[in-house]
């Protein structure tokens, strides 16, 4: 077991982590930037210590300031949270090499899910269904034309060292495609240093639905899936599990596949494994493997019982992974909704600020993750997430209502967040119904940006 | 001397891009709507417009220093 334990973030994430660290007996040391000196995480830790200035790059993201932190405190592992330096290869090999557990995955595992060709190149190794398109790179004009007879039209030419919807075309004709492809090597070598590229199909309509696993390097289990297809500028801000779109016979083959890619790829720690669901072909493909804590991981915590980052924990600290498959049981239905420091009626711009007289919801089925107290100042310096809220009950329904209640006894003062957003998305008939895909939202916020400014 | 207030709180950039030349060289003249910085809040970016006119800028706050709302970036001379 480990003993003392460094949380390399802030925000909510560190609060969490801090807790699991102390409800196993585990030692905290909490680093905070000189913007953060007043922060719940800060208080909540057994220690201390600052680390930098204000911007991220000179605190939260120096590797060696947290080393030193970790060293000069006796600490004998890091946990990175996510974001920051969390699926940062480098740290975790920093990590391993001054002595210390990483915990989470080794820096080669971050490196094989983090390259993308390299990542579906793993997964349709272990039989896991990939979007249809080129195995790896394609070299030439040639070979693109013989992926695109299994790929067909619209496809996607993307750039294998792009990220986040940098260095994605899409192609809707053969001639399209041939323009597009020289101008697309041309474009990635300048963009990134590199002209690789690779194809994929474009599936028009889909779910995102993602399954989480545990894995001790030998054994790996799942803990059922998640939805979130409802995003924003691909940025997930509702999240439910299980997901009503899936078959039984279909939710136990997607979750077996996430468990043989952990296997193969000899995975530790906890991570997510993210697929598209095309509803009408009742098909899933795997789109890529996350090797952190995921921000959306309580709604599975709610359904199966399980404490992820206390297993995540565990596993660092070198037991066996002592839950088997069968041990993993569903049990209702949990939202989370995201709540951010952002005005959904002036297109979401950032809104950080002083929490006023702050009411936390309660009551049965409602966990509030979140590192807000009453007189917190939000600093401008960070992402704009304040809190999650997750609410759990026996059906969707009750789940939903549940959201409802538990949304309208939130109050945060005179900061502006995207409450509002979700009491509107709660009522509103398709989400109800369960009949969302992935840009389903955006068009939803073009619709109804009257409502929300009123 | 006139100043140029930041409009919100955040981290104050002096370019449109890492990389990129300053939008204002100290002693540049400034018009009404001139863009002086970029303010960094919770990872979005908002420009800086100068809501007067002179000569002579001169900057009071460093590249990719924090800034409150408020706060004074520059002065015109």
């Amino acid at each position: 077991m480990l003993k003392k334990l460094l949380i390399a973030n802030r925000g909510e994430i560190a609060v969490r982590v801090i807790r699991a660290a102390q409800d196993l007996g585990i030692a905290t040391v909490a680093v905070y930037s000189a913007a953060d000196a007043d922060a719940l995480h800060v208080q909540l830790a057994d220690e201390a210590v600052l680390i930098g200035p204000p911007a991220a790059k000179k605190s939260y993201l120096n590797i060696e300031a947290l080393l030193a932190a970790a060293l000069s405190t006796g600490c004998d592992s890091i946990h990175p949270g996510y974001g920051f330096l969390a699926e940062n290869a480098a740290f975790s090999d920093a990590v391993t090499a001054a002595g210390l557990v990483f915990v989470g995955p080794s820096g080669d595992a971050i490196r094989l899910m983090g390259d993308k060709v390299s990542a579906r190149t793993a997964a349709a190794d272990a039989g896991v269904p990939v979007v249809p398109g080129s195995k790896g790179r394609v070299e030439s004009i040639e070979a693109a034309r013989a992926v695109l007879e299994e790929t067909g039209f619209p496809v996607m030419i993307k750039a294998a060292a792009g990220g986040g919807g940098r260095g994605i075309r899409i192609a809707h004709s053969l001639i399209e495609f041939e323009q597009g492809f020289a101008q697309a090597q041309a474009e990635a070598l300048a963009a990134f240093g590199d002209g690789g590229l690779y194809m994929e199909k474009v599936i028009a309509r889909a779910r995102h639905i993602e399954v989480q696993v545990l894995a001790d390097g030998q054994n790996a289990i799942h803990c059922y899936e998640r939805e979130c297809s409802l995003q924003r500028r691909r940025q997930k801000v509702w999240e439910e599990a299980p997901s009503r779109a899936l078959s039984p016979a279909l939710r136990e083959e997607l979750c077996a596949s996430a468990v043989a890619l952990a296997r193969a790829v000899s995975y530790s720690g906890a991570g997510t494994v993210e697929y598209l669901y095309d509803d009408a072909a009742d098909r899933f493909y795997f789109i890529e493997m996350n090797t952190r804590i995921q921000v959306e991981h309580p709604v599975t915590e709610a359904i199966t019982g399980i404490d992820l980052v206390a297993e995540m924990l565990r596993i660092a600290g070198g037991e066996p992974l002592w839950l088997v498959q069968g041990d993993v049981t569903v049990k209702g239905h949990a939202i989370e909704v995201r709540i951010n420091a952002e005005d959904p009626a002036r297109d979401f711009a950032p809104f950080p600020g002083t929490v006023g007289a702050l009411r936390i919801p309660g009551g049965p089925g409602v966990r509030f993750d979140s590192m807000l107290y009453n007189g917190y100042q939000v600093p401008p310096f960070y992402d704009s997430l304040l809190a999650k809220l997750i609410v759990h009950a026996e059906t969707r329904e009750a789940a939903l209502a549940r959201l409802t209640r538990a949304l309208k006894e939130l109050e945060i003062g005179d900061l502006v967040t995207t409450r509002a957003l979700f009491l509107a998305l709660a009522a509103d008939p398709d989400v109800r119904a369960g009949d969302v895909h992935t840009r389903w939202l955006e068009g939803w916020l073009v619709e109804n940006a009257a409502a929300l400014a009123s | 001397m006139t100043p140029i207030h930041s409009p919100l709180p955040g981290t104050f950039y002096r370019s449109a891009a890492p990389g990129q030349p300053p939008l204002k060289a100290d002693g540049d003249a400034v018009a009404i709507g001139d863009v002086i910085g970029l303010i960094e809040v919770m990872k979005s970016f908002h420009e800086v417009k100068s809501e007067v006119a002179g000569e002579n800028i001169r900057f009071l706050v460093d590249n990719e220093d924090p800034v409150m709302a408020g706060a004074a970036l520059a002065e015109l001379g």
